[in-house]
């Protein structure tokens, strides 16, 4: 029980938030709550492909595979492919969370890790059409240029900020996944 | 766009799913126990982001955000731009158009270019989501080092488009 409070103890201080919302100031609220309608049948519709596709690459991908792919080891090759993988996709970034955690379960280098989610929210080739077609050619170029460094940068830098102890808990976290 | 994508992953799981049902059934049903299991251990968070998020849809919508980023100048404005783009969550395709909007309208290409970086790698709302998936440590600095880089790079922005 206890258990439970507290795995929906973000849910309920949202919900709470919510409702104060609807008593007190409903106009906000009730759009409020339309948005979340909508937003939740597309999230439901969206998400069973991504958790289907981390099921099967929990039962499927050895860890050796994952470790000679994107490991510690992997040098550049790695860097490319976690950079490839990132830029195609167009699922919001809160779906592919747990694919990044598949990720590191199986062994991945958190820099690696790291790229992938960073080029995911940064420069998605999808989103990156329609930034041209409203922003223009030259402001989306010079910002997928600028992207590609800071994704590079802030990845390693992080792997670099964190401890062996870190790196630890972390492996430990997600091994439970 | 999103749509479309979303069909695409479908078919991609539908193909997965019957290869690796002819080759081993086992593996296969253990592979969809797993993705639920992981789908109902993350299920509370992601709800409450969806509410999360609908009410900041509603706080924050478009013709907030167009008045608060298009109003303010200078630093100051930056600042106040960047904390809207961690914050809001208005889906990025209705923010290029609104920021080009903006931009024909006055307002500074560097504030426009801090929240359309913000927008797009900080998440405020997320921020426990990625904790439990990639730790506190790393959610934390991803973040934040994306908020202050986005500084960077509208300072880059301005001058290389100056």
């Amino acid at each position: 029980m206890k258990k439970m409070i507290k795995k929906y103890s973000f849910f309920l201080i949202v919900l709470m938030i919510n409702l104060f919302t609807v008593l007190f100031f409903p106009q906000v609220g009730k759009k409020s709550l339309i948005f979340t309608g909508k937003n939740f049948i597309n999230f439901l519709f969206m998400l069973p492909p991504v958790f289907i596709c981390i099921g099967l690459l929990d039962v499927w991908i050895e860890k050796e595979t994952m470790i000679k792919i994107m490991g510690g080891k992997s040098g550049i090759r790695g860097v490319v492919i976690a950079f490839l993988l990132g830029i195609v996709t167009a699922v919001p970034l809160y779906a592919l969370l747990p694919v990044a955690g598949m990720m590191l379960k199986k062994g991945s280098k958190i820099a690696n890790v790291l790229i992938f989610i960073c080029s995911c929210a940064s420069i998605r080739i999808p989103l990156l059409l329609f930034e041209v077609s409203s922003m223009g050619w030259e402001f989306s170029i010079v910002r997928f240029l600028v992207n590609i460094f800071v994704v590079i940068i802030i990845a390693f830098l992080i792997e670099k900020i964190l401890t062996e102890n870190d790196k630890k808990i972390i492996y430990e976290n997600v091994s439970k996944l | 766009m999103n749509p479309i994508f979303t069909y695409f992953l479908y078919i991609i799981a539908t193909i997965l799913l019957i290869l690796s049902y002819r080759k081993n059934k086992k593996k296969t049903i253990l592979a969809l126990k797993k993705a639920w299991n992981m789908f109902f251990s993350v299920f509370p968070q992601f709800l409450a982001i969806l509410f999360l998020v609908g009410l900041l849809l509603a706080l924050l919508d478009a013709e907030t955000i167009q008045r608060i980023i298009g109003t303010k100048a200078g630093i100051y404005g930056m600042i106040i731009s960047s904390i809207v783009g961690s914050i809001s969550l208005i889906p990025v395709l209705v923010a290029f158009p609104i920021s080009s909007e903006l931009l024909k309208n006055g307002a500074g290409l560097m504030q426009i270019t801090v929240f359309i970086c913000t927008l797009t790698t900080v998440g405020f709302v997320t921020l426990p989501l990625e904790s439990k998936f990639l730790g506190k440590k790393i959610a934390l600095f991803r973040n934040g080092l994306f908020f202050l880089f986005a500084f960077l790079e509208a300072f880059i922005v301005g001058v290389v488009l100056a």
